[in-house]
């Protein structure tokens, strides 16, 4: 049975590497500063006991303040997985590192999240809009998106 | 003298006889050989997932069934167990059994159509395809006896299903599954020591595990690269903790692992389904939910392992009927992450073949 | 300088076209019927009984479709490209025999003819293939021409075999010669001839040209209407060629007792097109690279190895032919199975 790292679980492991990095912890997800993203990601990856290589997925959540970006990994060899959230307070401009140097799999879906939520990443190798197309204008999947009728 | 040569810009697709739905591969060719690949998606994307936040719960059900659309009791499964999660729905164990003996009956579905494709895309004129769609016929028969459907079922409920299988399917059941044993051998001894098969497939394409791992490629692409991981032993949902089978995986992760781990796949999910029916519990398969349900806030991702790899999906709810966030995680998707890679110095041929091996639906790429 | 016999001409251009389109339509509708019973479904069977009326229906729709032609392809190239295609095929017909001495022309050099003849074809479906103005015609028309080149050259030596036993090249001597059968006596050279014409004709496994599932429909994606028919029917009438070659070269022709000779080169031919149909319902298509690699690295060196030992042979042997079936069907068998060890198609390389 996969186990899921719990909030203060995982908040209390990264203590010592990442003093300042965890804002708050819920029941099973942990939100960190976005400027630590990367580096706490990259030790969740290469540290041994965790190693997540799995890179389950982002989803990209618009709350109307602030944009959340939800990323589950997995670590197949020790069979556990665990929640990291993000948050982008800027509306007008919102940009967020790119994870795509660690895993490779988060290349379609930042894509994705650039298309349908606006957010631009920083570091990814070809950041276009992958479902609409070039000339589209707006951000479908934004709480407040009106395509004018 | 060097001859003067110019590469060349090939759309292959979006309308192609090879491209498993509306998918355009703009390929730069020097002769036969590919120098570069940009895969190009969106044709079929209908903002499911816009949908998905203005549609109740219960409605977004039928919405599922079009992501894969050749494997919809799989997305029914993944929705239904997300929001049972999410609003604490007890599940009657008839019910589990039944969803797993449709889930193992949609794997066997799915991988036919794959393999039978496959094949044909190597060019072999239809023949396997043929032989493997007679024995999806007779399954999509059970289907519909039970759901009234031959495609998009819409047959899973929260708490169960939406009612019980009629008198006839037990018999039919079983007697589709005493013959299905031989006709997998069938098509293993057609297709897979062929010699032109195995010129076409051993050795292109080749998927190392720790790129497969990395590209979050999961299903029979993962498998077929080495990697022992199927959600069904790793992380069991429903009843699936209850029955014994194997996971079968490649060693090389070239085309005709992919195919042989979907071929293997097949008889273990016939094992799974003997194994169900044997003891299937007598009791109700619906649970009372109210049409209106108001889960209460959070958030819940549940996955199941969808014939294409893990499908998960990601529920945020805020307290009403409707949810507040509806993401899907398609497994097409992170696969053809890939695709790319294999195919570049390889010739047109090829990337037709290696795109067949890892066997994507367009409904789930673009949702 | 003999008479030209305008009568024999007229008769036999009229009964070759009339009969050639005649079994084209037939073994049209009896591919449609067998390919659909090996693929455990019926076939057409609706237009006239058991569907015998399938193959006109197929001809007077396609008859009957507007003529479309892409705005930027060469016109002129592109109008002429299905006859250039269509009469080469119909052309080798002509040194058939269907009688003993019963061809349009008992050419002494047929031989020679039936090789340059069946060539021209490829000049038409390239010219096909460039004037669609389409880069899928293209990379069909190129992969016709580099498949039909390799293949040329194993299905040219395999003849010389053939001609080396009967000392003529003319297709009726070679008809009469066989008492036995030359299959029995040239087991490689008829091995080798028949795939080699399976490439020339571009059937599966070597239908690269018209590979359904890469390139759409290769060199005939731009045609419709009467083109389209005539590339249809050049399909069809070149495989029936092949047969009948096949049938006169290594099968004896006319020769059978009881019957007439054309119906004993009708069956034989229906034969030889069953064998041809069953591989194409069974078999996948190989890649250009492999297709080219196996005629030059497999079937080049055995043609070369069977002309070697025919010439020894008939110095050895020349008139004691029973003695050859045992000796060349043990050098046929240990040839194939030592090149079939040591040659692999595939299996990840890249390349010839």
């Amino acid at each position: 049975m996969t186990l899921a790292l719990s909030g203060e679980d995982l908040a209390a492991k990264l203590g010592p590497k990442f003093p300042e990095s965890v804002i708050k912890t819920a029941k099973d997800s942990v939100l960190v500063k976005t400027g630590d993203l990367l580096a706490v990601a990259s030790f969740l990856k290469s540290e041994p006991g965790f190693e997540f290589d799995f890179l389950c997925s982002i989803t990209g959540v618009d709350y109307k303040e602030y944009f959340e970006l939800v990323y589950q990994l997995t670590s197949i060899k020790n069979n556990q997985s665990l929640v990291v959230k993000a948050q982008c307070r800027d509306r007008e401009n919102p940009v967020m590192p790119s994870l795509t140097g660690l895993w490779q799999g988060a290349d379609f879906q930042e894509r994705e999240i650039f298309d349908l939520l606006g957010i631009k990443f920083e570091g990814h190798p070809s950041l276009t809009r992958i479902f609409l197309w070039d000339g589209f204008k707006g951000f479908p999947l934004r709480k407040d998106f009106t395509d004018g009728t | 003298m060097v001859l003067k040569t110019e590469q060349y810009v090939l759309n292959i697709g979006p309308l192609h006889p090879s491209t498993h739905g509306v998918f355009r591969l703009r390929a730069t060719l020097d002769g036969e050989v590919i120098v570069e690949l940009e895969p190009v998606f969106g044709y079929l994307h209908r903002g499911l997932e816009k949908l998905g936040e203005s549609y109740t719960y219960k409605q977004s059900i039928c919405l599922t069934d079009r992501l894969d659309y050749l494997a919809s009791m799989s997305n029914n499964f993944g929705y239904v167990l997300a929001v049972e999660k999410l609003a604490g729905i007890a599940v009657p164990e008839r019910a589990d059994v039944l969803r797993v003996v449709f889930a193992e009956l949609q794997r066997i579905v799915s991988h036919l159509v794959a393999l039978g494709a496959f094949v044909n895309d190597c060019g072999a004129f239809q023949t396997p395809i043929l032989y493997m769609f007679r024995e999806r016929e007779k399954i999509l028969d059970l289907f519909e006896m039970c759901s009234g459907q031959r495609l998009t079922y819409n047959y899973m409920r929260f708490g169960g299903l939406s009612q019980d299988v009629p008198e006839e399917f037990m018999p039919a059941l079983r007697k589709f599954i005493a013959e299905m044993d031989a006709h997998i051998d069938e098509y293993d001894r057609l297709v897979s020591m062929n010699e032109i098969f195995l010129a076409r497939t051993r050795g292109v394409g080749i998927l190392t595990a720790e790129k497969a791992i990395n590209i979050s490629a999961s299903g029979p692409v993962l498998r077929g690269s080495g990697v022992k991981w199927d959600l069904r032993k790793a992380d069991p949902y429903s009843v699936y903790s209850r029955y014994e089978f194997d996971i079968p995986t490649g060693t090389v992760g070239d085309c005709y692992d992919r195919y042989q781990v979907r071929l293997q796949e097949m008889r273990q999910s016939v094992r799974i389904v003997r194994q169900a029916i044997e003891k299937l519990p007598e009791g109700p398969v619906t649970t009372k939910v109210s049409l209106n349900l108001k889960p209460p806030a959070g958030e819940a991702y549940a996955h199941v392992e969808a014939p294409k790899g893990e499908l998960g999906f990601y529920l945020v709810s805020d307290g009403t009927d409707r949810p507040y966030r509806w993401h899907v995680r398609a497994p097409s998707l992170m696969n053809l992450t890939a695709l790319r890679d294999l195919c570049i110095g390889w010739k047109i041929a090829d990337a037709i073949v290696i795109f067949g091996s890892i066997d994507i639906t367009m409904g789930e790429v673009d949702r | 300088m003999t008479e030209f016999n305008w009568g024999h001409w007229i008769l036999f251009s009229l009964l070759i076209l009339i009969s050639v389109l005649t079994v084209v339509m037939g073994f049209i509708w009896y591919e449609r019927r067998v390919l659909a019973r090996m693929q455990a479904r019926l076939g057409p069977n609706r237009a006239g009984p058991f569907g015998l009326l399938q193959p006109v229906a197929d001809v007077l729709k396609v008859l009957l479709k507007e003529d479309i032609v892409p705005t930027q392809a060469d016109k002129i190239v592109h109008l002429l490209a299905p006859i250039v295609a269509l009469v080469p095929a119909l052309m080798i017909f002509v040194v058939i025999p269907f009688q003993n001495g019963g061809s349009l022309a008992d050419l002494n050099v047929g031989v020679l003819y039936v090789i340059a003849v069946g060539s021209v074809s490829t000049l038409g479906i390239f010219m096909a293939g460039w004037a669609s103005n389409n880069k899928y015609t293209l990379i069909s028309a190129m992969r016709d021409v580099a498949a039909v080149i390799s293949y040329e050259i194993p299905l040219v030596l395999s003849l010389v075999g053939v001609m080396l036993l009967t000392g003529s090249q003319s297709l009726n001597e070679i008809v009469k010669f066989q008492a036995i059968p030359l299959i029995l006596t040239q087991p490689l050279g008829f091995l080798i001839f028949f795939i080699a014409s399976l490439a020339e004709i571009n059937r599966t496994p070597f239908d690269l040209m018209e590979a359904d599932s890469e390139i759409i429909a290769g060199f005939h994606t731009e045609y419709s209407g009467m083109k389209f028919a005539l590339f249809y029917l050049m399909e069809y009438a070149e495989t029936l060629a092949m047969s009948a070659l096949v049938a006169t070269f290594f099968l004896g022709g006319w020769r059978g007792p009881l019957l007439p000779g054309w119906l004993w080169l009708l069956g034989k031919v229906v034969l030889v097109f069953f064998v041809i149909m069953w591989i194409r319902a069974v078999l996948p298509r190989v890649r250009i690279d492999q297709l080219m690699s196996f005629a030059w690295k497999f079937l080049f060196p055995l043609a070369l190895l069977n002309l070697a030992v025919t010439a020894v042979e008939v110095i050895l042997w020349p008139d004691a032919t029973a003695l050859l079936i045992p000796v060349n069907i043990v050098i046929a068998v240990v040839l194939v199975v030592l090149f079939a060890r040591n040659f692999k198609l595939g299996w990840g390389r890249v390349g010839v």
